[in-house]
């Protein structure tokens, strides 16, 4: 069933969507090479407490940490820990804030340093398929669209879609229905309505599409150990068009 | 957080072995699926069979292909 949002909870869904904003902010000043994963996650735990709100994934079925840190291969759902960032890694950074009871929920892959030019060009293709995702979100599109424009911006670059993980709805839970695929099917999906709230997250590889489950039981890495990148955005419907409400508000430079 | 895509699990019969580990299999309810096997059944070298009760997801997305992820024992 798909949960639609009012005016009003739009908005405390978008305060929730700064808080996750501000906690990418804070963790890519302080992604350099050296660091830990779990020094990042307690980084971002503070800086989301300090702000009322609450990290989502902390205790989501047994999860145990505020954020999902995945370098390299890795996908998502990596749990922070020893893992130091070295020179050259990519890091992909997802993070979720439950604020008054609604949550939003944002991720950004991260260069750690100077990185290879192929990573880079993963990196700027994953975010501009999100972005072409985003441009989507109309009343009367379906969710197939997004889709679609997700798809034929990254398999055009000639990377490759995970179809094992998708993106949902958001809101009132992290997941909420609809389901959203990163690729087309037969099925093309509900259609948007105003007061639909969506995690839309394109996850690729500079590989083949298929990954496993660590014996965690949470990360998930890509089986030809090639590259991935992750871009997720909480984007709710409007008559206007799409409302970003993790949207990355521009640093002031001191 | 990533959701993982929901899969849907029937239970079914394996009518028919196929060339590269594919089988057919006859759904509860009668329809037929094409399935592969699970990674952790060719790991684990679980032999099907023809004849064979079997658990297969389903993808809500693609409702003829499948994966059997459980072989009963009969």
């Amino acid at each position: 069933m798909i949960i639609r949002k009012s005016p009003q909870e739009i908005e405390t869904m978008a305060r929730a969507g700064a808080v996750v904003a501000g906690t990418l902010a804070v963790l890519e000043e302080s992604i350099r090479p050296g660091i830990t994963t779990g020094e990042l996650d307690a980084i971002a735990e503070e800086y989301i407490r300090s702000h009322d709100g609450y990290p989502t994934f902390k205790g989501y079925k047994g999860y145990p940490a505020a954020t999902c840190l995945s370098p390299n291969d890795m996908v998502v759902h990596g749990i922070p820990g020893a893992y130091e960032l070295g020179e050259g890694d990519t890091l992909s950074v997802d993070v979720g804030v439950t604020l008054e009871g609604f949550v939003a929920d944002s991720a950004w892959t991260f260069p750690v340093g100077e990185i290879a030019p192929e990573a880079q060009r993963l990196l700027e293709v994953c975010r501009s398929a999100l972005e072409a995702g985003i441009d989507q979100v109309k009343v009367g599109n379906d969710i197939g669209d997004i889709s679609q424009a997700v798809q034929t911006a990254v398999e055009g670059a000639g990377f490759s879609v995970i179809r094992s993980l998708v993106g949902h709805g958001v809101g009132r839970s992290m997941h909420e229905d609809p389901q959203i695929p990163n690729f087309v099917t037969s099925y093309r999906g509900p259609t948007l309505r105003p007061g639909m709230t969506l995690a839309i997250e394109p996850m690729i590889t500079a590989g083949g599409p298929d990954v496993y489950i660590h014996d965690d039981d949470w990360s998930i890495s890509t089986v030809d150990g090639s590259l991935a990148a992750h871009f997720e955005h909480t984007v709710a419907v409007t008559e206007e068009g799409p409302r970003i409400l993790t949207k990355r508000a521009p640093v002031l430079v001191p | 957080m990533a959701s993982k895509e929901e899969k849907i699990e029937v239970e079914g019969e394996v009518t028919e072995a196929l060339p590269s580990t594919m089988f057919r299999v006859e759904l509860e309810g009668g329809h037929d699926v094409l399935a592969t096997i699970s990674g952790k059944m060719r790991k684990h070298y679980i032999r099907i069979l023809p004849g064979d009760k079997v658990k297969v997801e389903l993808s809500p997305y693609d409702l003829t292909r499948g994966r059997i992820t459980y072989r009963h024992r009969d």
